[in-house]
């Protein structure tokens, strides 16, 4: 396995969050891990993206070059990293917020309503944990009880109450794509 | 064993420091190593340490050097613009003899430059940034395990020598996360602290902290006796990493996160039928000379080539190693740019192809 991801959208949508937590459950299942953000002074409403590579050997660069997945969590991501792919790689796009079609032929792309389904759970804060739940059932990068132990990990005990709205986020995520 | 975590390396950084002991941090804020002070903040009290947040770099490098006279285990930590300000500071740390560690985690120059990562801060770090004839022992992690592993082992060279230490990462392993342990680690056996300022009871010589000498001939004297620690270092704590050397038609100088990016470019050139070895530095100084006069020496090797976020300061430190056995190339990005791998493959096939 050498999956090399990147994660891209607004600020805030919980980019960083969906990164690490791919990258806890990666190391929890024995894998070689690593996460880099895109830092800078940036804020709630800007850009976002993060690098994630989840690998059988050592990672070498954290940086993604050519990614085997994007996950594209609004316009903007999807123009940005589009041509990032590999031939044949994976492309999620958030299509609540997407309004366009993939442009690259050579990719297997998915659509998922990532945030019509977290408002139909309650809660549009769990759009991310959709996008993870679908990458996670079409790659089987990690079991969804290693994501859910990782975000007990990152969540902290002052947080746990929300471990079963996450779950049910990362579970409608992946029937999604079934 | 210890539980694997995972970890953004500037805190990785700051919990290495607390467990090898260090209880003072005094520092000023700067991207992209922020949480490294945030970290000691939120940490130090709860083990009965003290974080200051100065009102400058140049008070902050100042506090260090009162905690370490004193005989306390004490760091700051910065970037780049913040260091340069800390020299002055450092020059008479390393001139009254004490131990630190001070962490530069690199971002682009010169001036306020940048803050995405870079390595070009080499010549500050390896040629001494303040006045004067020292030394401080350079340290380059390029993992964030090889971060934690090193801050501790920093703490004990400070000790062991009465040095400052410098740890130099940049903006790439300060944020990244990777998984860490804190691994149980024997610790050196350190001599005494005798020579700190502590209050005089009359029960010793007083312990005068000071890097002011007058008389020449004193000053010269003090300038051998620290030489000689320095030749001491330099025969004892030389580090690097010589990675698929053997049999190797080039060799690349690469040293923190541009060393992991040679890596996967061994393995893109690998698939292609071309041979490349790596000599990474773990100590910028003392610089490991001696591989590379040992690994170039070699029928195989017909160039070496040096690869850094900078445009060319190591490679200087690379062609004094190698010493016109071999000819010596460069490439670098630089401002915050990172080299990508297809562009130091590219480089390499120049060399093989004599087009470079």
């Amino acid at each position: 396995m050498n999956e090399q991801i990147i994660i891209a959208g607004f600020g805030g949508q919980g980019i960083m969050l969906m990164g690490q937590l791919l990258a806890y459950a990666g190391m929890l299942e024995g894998k070689y891990v690593s996460w880099l953000p895109s830092y800078g002074p940036e804020m709630r409403g800007g850009t976002a993206n993060c690098n994630v590579i989840i690998s059988d050997s050592p990672v070498g660069s954290p940086i993604v070059t050519e990614a085997t997945t994007v996950i594209a969590m609004n316009r903007p991501s999807l123009d940005k990293f589009e041509n990032s792919l590999k031939k044949d790689g994976l492309l999620l796009i958030n299509s609540s917020l997407v309004d366009r079609q993939a442009e690259r032929k050579d990719v297997r792309s998915y659509y998922i309503d990532a945030n019509d389904i977290a408002n139909q759970l309650g809660n549009l804060k769990v759009a991310n944990m959709v996008m993870l739940g679908a990458l996670v059932e079409l790659t089987g990068i990690a079991s969804i009880k290693t994501v859910l132990e990782s975000l007990k990990k990152v969540l902290g005990p002052s947080k746990q109450h929300l471990i079963p709205l996450n779950e049910q986020a990362l579970e409608r995520g992946g029937l999604r794509v079934k | 064993m210890a539980e694997k975590v995972l970890m953004k390396g500037n805190e990785a950084i700051g919990e290495a420091a607390i467990q090898a002991g260090c209880k003072y941090f005094f520092g000023y804020p700067i991207t992209p190593q922020n949480e490294i002070p945030a970290y000691m903040a939120k940490k130090l009290p709860k083990v009965g340490g003290c974080f200051v947040q100065a009102e400058s770099e140049i008070a902050a490098i100042n506090m260090v050097y009162g905690a370490a006279g004193a005989g306390a285990r004490v760091m700051t930590s910065s970037s780049s613009p913040g260091i340069s300000l800390k020299q002055e500071g450092i020059s008479y740390i390393a001139g009254a003899e004490l131990p630190c560690l001070v962490v530069n985690i690199v971002r682009g120059g010169p001036g306020l430059g940048g803050i995405q990562p870079a390595q070009s801060d080499y010549f500050q770090a390896t040629r001494g940034g303040g006045h004067g004839d020292y030394r401080m022992v350079v340290l380059a992690p390029s993992t964030v395990q090889e971060a934690v592993d090193l801050v501790m082992d920093g703490f004990d060279i400070a000790d062991m020598y009465r040095n400052p230490v410098l740890l130099l990462g940049d903006g790439m392993l300060g944020q990244m996360m990777e998984p860490v342990e804190f691994k149980e680690r024997k610790p050196r056996q350190l001599p005494e602290k005798t020579w700190a300022a502590t209050g005089w009871k009359g029960d010793r010589p007083r312990s005068v902290i000071n890097s002011l000498f007058i008389d020449p001939a004193e000053l010269e004297r003090h300038n051998i006796k620290l030489q000689a620690k320095y030749d001491t270092i330099e025969k004892e704590e030389v580090r690097y990493e010589a990675y698929n050397t053997e049999g190797a038609q080039v060799i690349i100088a690469s040293y923190g996160t541009t060393s992991r990016i040679v890596k996967n470019v061994i393995d893109d050139a690998a698939r292609e039928g071309i041979k490349i070895g790596l000599i990474r530095p773990i100590t910028l100084w003392p610089f490991p000379k001696e591989i590379f006069a040992k690994v170039v020496g070699q029928q195989t090797v017909k160039a070496v080539l040096a690869v850094e976020m900078s445009l060319g300061q190591m490679v200087d430190d690379v062609r004094l190693a190698v010493n016109g056995q071999k000819p010596v190339y460069f490439y670098g990005r630089t401002g915050g740019m990172v080299p990508r791998p297809d562009d130091i493959l590219r480089q390499v096939k120049m060399i093989l192809g004599g087009e470079a």
